[in-house]
C-alpha cells in the first residue's frame, strides 16, 4: 500500500501542477495572443522557443536550468541579487522549471484557439465601440474558452507527468521537491515494486481520465 | 559476376561475425566512468577486443539485468548487488571479484570551502549538501553513515539534496547549486591529485568499505572477450589506472 | 451634367482622401459624399470599394489619408490624427452578419449600445428592434437564425450605437434573392426614418437603383465618377449606360390614379408618367426605373400606338455603344433618360444633339 511519503508526493505534485498551470495561463495568454496575431519577423523564433520543450529531452532542459539557476548562472545571479536565493532544490525552482517545460502545452492550444477566432469578431467589436482590452475580455476570452480548458488541462497533466526536469533540479527532497514521478522512480530503483505499482497505476488512471474527458468534450463541442 | 557477389556477401557476413565475437557489452557503475573509459581503451589496444560501455546506477542495472538486458559483464558500485545476482543464478558462477574499493570525498567546486578534516560539516554554514540517493546508491549509504558517525546527521537532514546517482550528485556540486557534497573520490581525483575545488578525503573507518565487485553475467558465459576483460581488470595496467583515480584495491 | 453642382458643402458631408498600396492593388481615392441619404460605392470586385469602406471605418490604415465626417476629423495623416475605429461614432454592417456566437440576439444588440454614453444615444434599442422587425428573435442564439434574420440583427446592432455614419459592405451579397427581398424594405425604412448618412458598397445595379441617392463608381482603386444617381447613371462616358440592362432612375410624385384601368399617374417636371398598378398612395414620393432598351424615339407625337407614355424630349448626346446600336441621352423636362436604338434608325432619323423629338416609354418599374 501507499506510505505517508507517497501521499506527501501526491500532494506536492498536485500543488506543483496547480501553481504551474495558474502561472502558465497568466503568462501563456499574452504570448499565445501575440503569436496568433503578430506579423513580426520574430514570430518564428518565439514560436520555436515556446515549442522547444516538445522536442528537447527533459534532461537537457533540466541541465540548463540547473546551470542557469545556479550561483554562476544569469538567472541564479538575478535571484540572488533580488534576495530570493537560489532556485534549484526548492519548490519555486520546480515551478520555474515546470513552467518552461509545460509552456507549449498551454501556449499552443491557446494560440490555435485565438487563431481560429480570426480577425472578423475583433473588427466587429471595434465598430461597436470596444477597445482592444475590452474586446479581449468580452469577445476573445469567451470565444476561446474551449482553448483555455484544453490548455489548462494539458498544462496540469503534463506537469503532473514531469520527471526528467524535476530530477535534474529538484534534489529529491521530501515534501519540497519529491513529486510522484520521482517517488515512483525511487521505488523502482529500490526494488519496491508494489509501491511503484500503486503510484504508477494511479498515474495511468489519472492521465487516461484527463485525456478521456478532453476528448469527449471535444466531440461534444463539435456537435 | 554471380560468384563475385556471393563471395562479397560471404566476406561481409564473416567480418560481421568476427567483429561481434570480439565485442563485450559492459554495465559500469557511474562512479567508475572515468577509469573504465581509460581501461577500455588500453584493453582494446592490448587484446583487440572492444568493450561497449554503459554507465548508470547500480540499482537500475540490477533491474535491467534481471529483465534480460544484454550485458555480459557488470561492474557494480557495491558488493551486495553482484552477490544477489549470483544467488539468482544470472551470473557465471565463481566469476565475482572485487575490482576496486571506493573512496568517499566531501567535495566543493570552490577552493577553500572544504577543509581537510571535514569541520565544514560541523559548522553547517551552507544551504545544500548533496548526497547520492541512499535508497539506491552505495555512496549515498556511506555518506549518511559518515554523517551519523560525526554526529551531524540530524542537524544537516534539512540541507540534504539527493542525486539520483553519484554522477548527478557530482553535477549538483559542480554546478554550484549545492555548495558541497559527498562524491566518489574517483570523480574529483586524477593522476594522484584533486582536479579542482576543495575536498576532504573521508577516512575509510568512518563508513563500511565500498567494495565494488564485478561479475561475468550469464550472457557473457561463452564470450572469450568477457573473460578477457575480467582478467584484464585484475592485471597490473588496470590496477595502476584504478589507483590513479583514488580507488583502493 | 457635371456632378460638381450636387456636391455638398464641405463640413456638412463626408470628405475623404485615401492612398494605399499593396502588392497588386493600389487605392488612390478622393471623394466628397453628401451628409445625408445613401451613397453607393459601386464597382466590380477588386475595384477597391470594400477597401475604401474599411478605410472610412479605420479598419484599414491608409498611409496618406484624410477623413472628415460632418465636420469632425477622423483621420488626418498630415497632422498625425487617426481616431481608432472604436472611438468613431460609426456603425458597420459586414457582408456576413458576424454576430457574436456566444451572445444571444439581445446581448448582441446591447453589446454596442452599452458602450455608448447615455447622452449620445439617439436611436433607442426598441426603435432599432422595431425598424428591423426582430422582436421575436431577441432570446435566440445566432446559430438558430436564418441568414436574413442574422443580417437584420447585425443592422439593428449597428443602429443601436446611434452612429453618425452607417457603413454597409454588401449586406445582401451573401443572401439569396428571397432573403434580399426580405431585407430591402427594412433598408429603405432606414433611409426614410433616420437621418444617418449611409455608405453602401454594392456591385448590384438593382440594389443601387433602389437604395442610393449618390453613386461613386470605382475602378482599379480610383474614383471614376461620383454624383447624384440620376446624373451618374445616364452618363454615356461611364459603363452604366452601356450595360445590357442600362437604366435611369426617375424620382417622381404620385399625382393621380385611374381606378378603372388600374393605372397610376406619376408626375415629374410637370410631365405625366403612367405606370400599371395602384400600390403607391397618392402624393407619395416614389422612384421609378426606366430601362434604356424600353425607350424608343419618334420624330412626331403619335397616338396610334399602344405605348402609353410619350414624352417630349431633346437629344443631348449620342454614343455608338456597340456595332449596330446607338445610345441616345435625352433631356426630358430637365431629367435624363436613355434610349437604346439601332444605329440604322438613328441615321435614318437624322438624330443629332439639340434635336427635339418624342420618347416613347414602353415600360416603367416602380422601385420604391
Amino acid at each position: 500500500m501507499m506510505s505517508a511519503a507517497d501521499f506527501a508526493a501526491i500532494r506536492l505534485t498536485l500543488e506543483l501542477a496547480a501553481v504551474t498551470t495558474a502561472i502558465l495561463l497568466v503568462i501563456g495568454t499574452p504570448v499565445a495572443w501575440w503569436l496568433a496575431r503578430t506579423r513580426s519577423a520574430w514570430k518564428g523564433a518565439v514560436g520555436a522557443v515556446v515549442a522547444l520543450p516538445l522536442v528537447l529531452p527533459p534532461t537537457v532542459i533540466g541541465f540548463y536550468l540547473l546551470v542557469m539557476m545556479g550561483p554562476h548562472g544569469p538567472v541564479g545571479q538575478l535571484t540572488q541579487a533580488l534576495g530570493l536565493g537560489l532556485l534549484p532544490f526548492s519548490f519555486a525552482g520546480l515551478v520555474v522549471g515546470s513552467v518552461f517545460y509545460s509552456l507549449p502545452f498551454v501556449v499552443q492550444p491557446l494560440q490555435q484557439a485565438f487563431e481560429a477566432i480570426g480577425e472578423r469578431p475583433l473588427e466587429v467589436a471595434a465598430t461597436l465601440r470596444a477597445g482592444a482590452l475590452d474586446t479581449f475580455f468580452s469577445v476573445v476570452l469567451p470565444l476561446a474558452r474551449p482553448g483555455f480548458v484544453t490548455a489548462a488541462v494539458l498544462g496540469f497533466a503534463h506537469t503532473v507527468g514531469e520527471f526528467g526536469v524535476v530530477l535534474m533540479i529538484g534534489g529529491n527532497i521530501p515534501e519540497k521537491t519529491r513529486v510522484v514521478s520521482v517517488q515512483i522512480y525511487d521505488h523502482v530503483e529500490a526494488l519496491e515494486y508494489a509501491q511503484a505499482h500503486w503510484l504508477s497505476a494511479g498515474m495511468v488512471a489519472f492521465s487516461f481520465l484527463v485525456l478521456f474527458l478532453l476528448h469527449s468534450r471535444k466531440r461534444g463541442g463539435a456537435r | 559476376m554471380q560468384s563475385l557477389l556471393a563471395r562479397l556477401l560471404c566476406a561481409a557476413v564473416l567480418s560481421c561475425g568476427t567483429a561481434r565475437a570480439a565485442e563485450v557489452s559492459v554495465a559500469v557503475a557511474a562512479n567508475f566512468t572515468a577509469p573504465m573509459q581509460k581501461i577500455a581503451a588500453e584493453f582494446e589496444r592490448d587484446t583487440g577486443h572492444k568493450a561497449q560501455l554503459a554507465f548508470g546506477a547500480t540499482g537500475k542495472f540490477y533491474a535491467q539485468i534481471r529483465n534480460g538486458a544484454p550485458f555480459e559483464v557488470f561492474l557494480s558500485a557495491d558488493d551486495t548487488t553482484p552477490a544477489k545476482l549470483e544467488e539468482e543464478g544470472t551470473v557465471v558462477a565463481g566469476s565475482r571479484f572485487t575490482y576496486a574499493i571506493g573512496k568517499l570525498a566531501l567535495w566543493s567546486a570552490q577552493p577553500g570551502v572544504v577543509d581537510d578534516k571535514g569541520e565544514v560539516l560541523r559548522r553547517g554554514a551552507f544551504a545544500h549538501l548533496a548526497v547520492a540517493n541512499p535508497k539506491t546508491a552505495p555512496y549515498g549509504v556511506a555518506a549518511l553513515e559518515v554523517l551519523r558517525k560525526l554526529g551531524v546527521a540530524d542537524a544537516l537532514a534539512a540541507k540534504l539534496v539527493t542525486g539520483e546517482n553519484i554522477a548527478q550528485t557530482h553535477q549538483f556540486v559542480a554546478s554550484g547549486n549545492a555548495e558541497l557534497g559527498f562524491v566518489a573520490l574517483s570523480q574529483v581525483w586524477s593522476d594522484g591529485r584533486l582536479t579542482g575545488g576543495s575536498a576532504w578525503r573521508v577516512p575509510a573507518e568512518l563508513h563500511a568499505p565500498l567494495r565494488q565487485d564485478a561479475v561475468i553475467l550469464a550472457k557473457g558465459r561463452d564470450k572469450p572477450a568477457a573473460r578477457a576483460l575480467a582478467d584484464y581488470l585484475r592485471g597490473a595496467k588496470a590496477a595502476a589506472i584504478i589507483k590513479s583515480y583514488g580507488y583502493g584495491q | 451634367m457635371s456632378s460638381a453642382a450636387a456636391e455638398p458643402l464641405p463640413g456638412a458631408g463626408i470628405e475623404a482622401c485615401f492612398r494605399l498600396a499593396w502588392p497588386g492593388f493600389a487605392l488612390d481615392a478622393a471623394l466628397q459624399l453628401p451628409g445625408r441619404g445613401v451613397s453607393a460605392l459601386f464597382g466590380h470586385s477588386g475595384s477597391g470599394k470594400t477597401t475604401l469602406l474599411r478605410c472610412l471605418a479605420g479598419l484599414e490604415r491608409a498611409t496618406d489619408g484624410y477623413l472628415a465626417v460632418r465636420g469632425e476629423v477622423w483621420q488626418d495623416d498630415a497632422r498625425a490624427v487617426f481616431v481608432p475605429t472604436h472611438r468613431r461614432p460609426l456603425g458597420y454592417v459586414f457582408q456576413e452578419a458576424s454576430l457574436f456566437p456566444h451572445l444571444s440576439v439581445r446581448r448582441n444588440l446591447e453589446f454596442g449600445l452599452r458602450r455608448v454614453a447615455a447622452a449620445e444615444r439617439r436611436v433607442s434599442l426598441d426603435h432599432a428592434i422595431a425598424l428591423l422587425g426582430i422582436e421575436p428573435l431577441l432570446e435566440r442564439m445566432p446559430e438558430r437564425l436564418s441568414g436574413g434574420e442574422r443580417q437584420r440583427v447585425a443592422i439593428a446592432r449597428a443602429l443601436a450605437t446611434s452612429p453618425r455614419l452607417l457603413l454597409m459592405d454588401e449586406p445582401l451579397a451573401a443572401l439569396d434573392a428571397q432573403r434580399k427581398a426580405e431585407i430591402l424594405p427594412y433598408l429603405e425604412r432606414l433611409h426614410g426614418e433616420l437621418d444617418i448618412p449611409v455608405v453602401y458598397v454594392s456591385h448590384a445595379p438593382e440594389e443601387v437603383a433602389r437604395l442610393a441617392d449618390h453613386v461613386v463608381l470605382l475602378r482599379d482603386g480610383r474614383v471614376l465618377a461620383s454624383g447624384a444617381i440620376d446624373e451618374v447613371m445616364p452618363r454615356l462616358d461611364l459603363p452604366f449606360a452601356h450595360d445590357e440592362e442600362a437604366f435611369v432612375v426617375v424620382d417622381a410624385q404620385v399625382a393621380g390614379r385611374d381606378e378603372r384601368f388600374a393605372l397610376t399617374r406619376l408626375e415629374f417636371g410637370g410631365l405625366p408618367l403612367w405606370i400599371t398598378g395602384l400600390e403607391a398612395p397618392l402624393g407619395a414620393q416614389v422612384r421609378a426605373r426606366v430601362l434604356a432598351r424600353d425607350v424608343s424615339l419618334a420624330l412626331a407625337e403619335r397616338h396610334d400606338s399602344s405605348i402609353l407614355n410619350v414624352l417630349p424630349a431633346r437629344v443631348v448626346s449620342l454614343d455608338d455603344a456597340s456595332p449596330g446600336r446607338t445610345l441616345v441621352r435625352l433631356d426630358v423636362a430637365g431629367r435624363a433618360l436613355l434610349a437604346r436604338i439601332t444605329t440604322r434608325s438613328a441615321v435614318q432619323m437624322g438624330i443629332a444633339p439639340g434635336m427635339s423629338l418624342f420618347a416613347q416609354v414602353k415600360g416603367v418599374a416602380l422601385l420604391r
